[in-house]
């Protein structure tokens, strides 16, 4: 059996520094690279991922480094798997403003959740909303195109 | 004159800056905050400044960068400049149109294109 068949799993439970998640991401696109992912659909899963983990540890964690954030991870040959989850009280994602709408347009944050619903295929959170798990799978219909234009 | 600083190289033509970002990755706080360090001033010393910020290095960023933009876009427009934005990478490209940034920035193809028009 190679590589690209097998299922890879991964847990970590790391201080809440943008450093240490870095190396995660890492981690995930290298298991998915051995798994013959595109290009084009890694750059969204890294956008989503970094974006994910600086939401757990700016906002979540609120920069608090002796707060940790666990990751689950899985990928296979169909998907990538991941859920992040931080020591933060939670948000609720769906009282977030639209930053595509008026004059949230021009305000300088707020976009990291709609990057990540663009580019991953599930998206949701847990009721306190302090755990985000996000699913990509492996892109057979050009899915990125067709988010970007659909409203 | 031109100059580098740790995460720009500047060159002017004529009034024009042109600012070529020398990064491959752009998401750390740090790099962001130096990017800002040396955007930030360069601004308020050129009054109507014309600011071209050339993306042709840059192969991925966040949205931290986005920010970072629309708080330069609106320092030039206090100085009643212009900014533009030029080679940007189709991936990225795709992260401006998703959040429709791509309604609100001047984007061109390349630098050559981006300078055209601007008083040189």
């Amino acid at each position: 059996m190679s590589s690209s068949d097998t299922v890879w799993h991964k847990s970590w439970n790391l201080p809440g520094k943008r450093a240490e998640t870095e190396a995660v991401c890492v981690e995930i696109l290298d298991a998915a690279r051995q798994r013959a992912y595109h290009e084009d659909e890694l750059f969204g899963v890294y956008l989503a991922l970094e974006e994910a983990f600086m939401n757990a540890v700016q906002h979540g964690n609120s920069g608090d480094t002796e707060k940790r954030v666990r990751i689950e991870s899985l990928v296979t040959s169909d998907k990538i798997d991941v859920s992040i989850t931080d020591e933060g009280t939670g948000f609720n994602p769906n009282g977030l403003p639209d930053p595509r709408q008026g004059d949230n347009l021009y305000k300088c944050s707020g976009r990291g959740v709609l990057l990540i619903r663009a580019y991953m295929d599930i998206v949701e959170y847990n009721e306190r909303g302090n755990c985000v798990h996000m699913v990509k799978f492996r892109d057979k219909e050009g899915r990125i195109r067709k988010a970007l234009y659909s409203e | 004159m031109d100059e580098m600083n740790p995460n720009l190289q500047i060159d002017y033509h004529g009034q024009v800056v042109a600012a070529t970002l020398t990064d491959e990755k752009i998401l750390e706080d740090d790099q962001i905050q130096a990017l800002e360090g040396s955007f930030m001033p360069l601004i308020e010393q050129n009054n109507n400044i014309q600011l071209v910020i050339d993306f042709s290095n840059v192969k991925f960023l966040t949205s931290s960068v986005l920010g970072l933009l629309i708080r330069i876009s609106k320092k030039v427009y206090e100085q009643e400049g212009k900014l533009r934005l030029c080679a940007i990478d189709p991936k990225i490209l795709d992260v401006f149109r998703i959040t429709r940034l791509d309604k609100i920035f001047e984007i061109f193809p390349d630098q050559d294109e981006a300078l055209i028009g601007l008083k040189r």
